[in-house]
C-alpha cells in the first residue's frame, strides 16, 4: 500500500513523512523553449496506469527531493532514489 | 439545484434527494471573508446564501467543538436548499430514464478502441464488436486518460484514489451536510442512520481503487476534532474510488481536436453535485456543437490560451485541488 518508503539517506519511514509533488516525468524545458513545449510541461500528464515515478519531498526527515518508482495499481514501490540521482539519467530515460 | 429538485419525477426513481441544507465551516477571520464573498457571489447568482455566526452555528449543531484550540469555529455560511442524494440511486434513476427515453444501455462491456477515419470518430471498439456512431462523448471519470489514449487526446488529467467512511447505524444526530474549513472532511448522516463521511484524497497518484491507511487515520482526527462525539461512533465500511484531477480543480466540458468527439472530464472529487447540470451542459454541447453558457469556460485549451480557472489558487498541482 505504499506505506512505508524506503529513503535512500534515512532507511525505512512511513509514508506520512513525505509530501508529493507529482509526476517525475516531464523534465523542465529551457526558458527559451517553445510556448507549447511548456504547456506540456506544466500541464499535459501521461497519468499512465501501472508503473509510475513521482516526486516526493522527505519533508520529515532529511527533507531530500526523492523519486519514488512505484505501481499505481499494486501500490508496489520498486524503488526510491534522490531526484539528482534521477536527473542524472534523464536523458537515457524515454 | 433546480435540476435535482425535479430529478426523481423526471427518471421516475426515488434517488432519496433531501435537501437539509448545507453548513461549511469557518475557522478565521480570513476564512470567513472569503465565505462572505463566496456567499455574495451565490446571491449575486440569484442563488440563497447566509452567513452565520458562532452563537447561530452553535444553536444549530451544539455537538461541534466550538473550542478547538487551533481551528476554532467563528461561523458557517448556509445554502439551505442544498442537501443530499443516494449516490448509486442517481446513477440506477439516470439508467432508467435514459432507458425509458429509448437510450440502449451495454452493461459489462468494455470499450477497447475508438476508431477514426479521416481525422473524424467513426465508432468504438468493444468486447462485443464494433458499434458505430456519429458523435462521441467521453465521460469516463477516473479513467479519462484510459479513454483518452484510444483517441490520441493529451489531457492535463491526473488520476487519484478517494476514500469515503459510513459508519454504524445511528439515532438521528447530524441533520445537515457539514464541511470542516480547516482541512477537507464533510459529514452527514443517511436516512439508515449511518454517518457518511470523507476527507482528503491519499495525495499518490493511484488507480488501486483502494486507499491507503494513514489516510483513513487523517480523516477520523479531522472528524473527531470537530465532533468529538465521533470518537464513539465505529465504522463500518470504507472505499477507494479514482477521481480525474484536473491541473486547476476545475472540469472540461468541451469538444477536442477531433470534430466529432466530446469530452466531459476533471470534476476531481467534487462531481456528484454537479451530476444534473453537467448532463444538461454536456448534451447541450453535443446536440449544438457549441457550448452552454454555464459551461463556456471549462475548455480543454484553457491552459494552453492562460485562462484558467484555478479557484482555489493553487497552480498545476492536481494533488492539492
Amino acid at each position: 500500500m505504499a506505506s512505508l518508503i524506503t529513503c535512500p539517506h534515512c532507511g525505512v519511514r512511513p509514508k506520512e513523512e513525505f509530501s508529493i509533488r507529482g509526476a517525475a516525468g516531464p523534465v523542465r524545458p529551457s526558458p527559451s523553449a517553445r510556448q507549447e513545449v511548456w504547456h506540456a510541461y506544466a500541464y499535459v500528464r501521461d497519468n499512465p496506469k501501472g508503473r509510475y515515478q513521482e516526486y516526493w519531498h522527505h519533508a520529515g526527515g532529511c527533507r531530500r527531493w526523492l523519486v519514488v518508482d512505484r505501481d499505481n495499481v499494486t501500490h508496489a514501490v520498486f524503488a526510491v532514489i534522490d531526484a539528482t540521482e534521477w536527473h542524472k539519467t534523464a536523458g537515457s530515460r524515454i | 439545484m433546480k435540476l435535482w429538485e425535479g430529478l426523481e419525477q423526471d427518471f421516475n426513481y426515488n434517488a432519496m434527494i433531501s435537501q437539509r441544507g448545507i453548513v461549511n465551516l469557518f475557522h478565521s477571520d480570513g476564512q470567513r471573508d472569503e465565505y462572505a464573498r463566496r456567499g455574495n457571489g451565490m446571491r449575486i447568482h440569484g442563488v440563497d446564501a447566509e452567513l452565520l455566526d458562532r452563537d447561530e452555528v452553535r444553536r444549530m449543531m451544539p455537538y461541534l467543538n466550538f473550542d478547538h484550540a487551533r481551528f476554532p469555529i467563528l461561523g458557517g455560511l448556509y445554502q439551505k436548499r442544498a442537501g443530499t442524494a443516494r449516490h448509486d440511486a442517481v446513477a440506477w434513476g439516470y439508467a432508467r430514464g435514459a432507458d425509458m427515453r429509448g437510450v440502449d444501455l451495454i452493461q459489462h462491456c468494455e470499450v477497447t478502441g475508438i476508431r477514426r477515419e479521416n481525422g473524424v470518430v467513426t465508432g468504438v471498439e468493444t468486447t462485443k464488436g464494433f458499434i458505430g456512431c456519429n458523435k462521441l462523448a467521453l465521460a469516463a471519470a477516473g479513467h479519462t486518460t484510459t479513454v483518452g489514449r484510444m483517441a490520441d487526446l493529451q489531457l492535463p488529467i491526473e488520476t487519484h484514489v478517494l476514500q469515503a467512511f459510513v459508519s454504524e447505524g445511528l439515532k438521528p444526530a447530524i441533520d445537515h451536510v457539514i464541511t470542516y474549513g480547516a482541512g477537507h472532511f464533510y459529514i452527514s448522516q443517511s436516512d439508515k442512520g449511518g454517518l457518511v463521511f470523507g476527507a482528503d484524497i491519499d495525495y499518490y497518484s493511484s488507480y488501486a481503487q483502494r486507499g491507503n491507511l494513514a489516510t483513513v487515520e487523517h480523516t477520523i482526527e479531522e472528524g473527531v476534532g470537530l465532533i468529538p462525539g465521533l470518537s464513539r461512533a465505529k465504522v463500518l465500511r470504507a472505499w477507494g474510488g479514482v477521481m480525474d484531477m484536473s491541473m486547476d480543480g476545475s472540469p472540461i466540458i468541451d469538444r477536442t481536436s477531433i470534430d466529432n468527439l466530446y469530452l466531459n472530464c476533471g470534476w476531481c472529487y467534487g462531481g456528484f453535485k454537479a451530476t444534473p447540470a453537467s448532463g444538461f451542459c454536456f448534451a447541450h454541447l453535443i446536440a449544438k456543437n457549441e457550448s452552454h453558457h454555464v459551461s463556456r469556460f471549462m475548455r480543454l485549451d484553457r491552459f494552453e490560451r492562460g485562462h484558467m480557472i484555478d479557484e482555489g489558487g493553487k497552480g498545476p498541482q492536481p494533488n492539492l485541488h
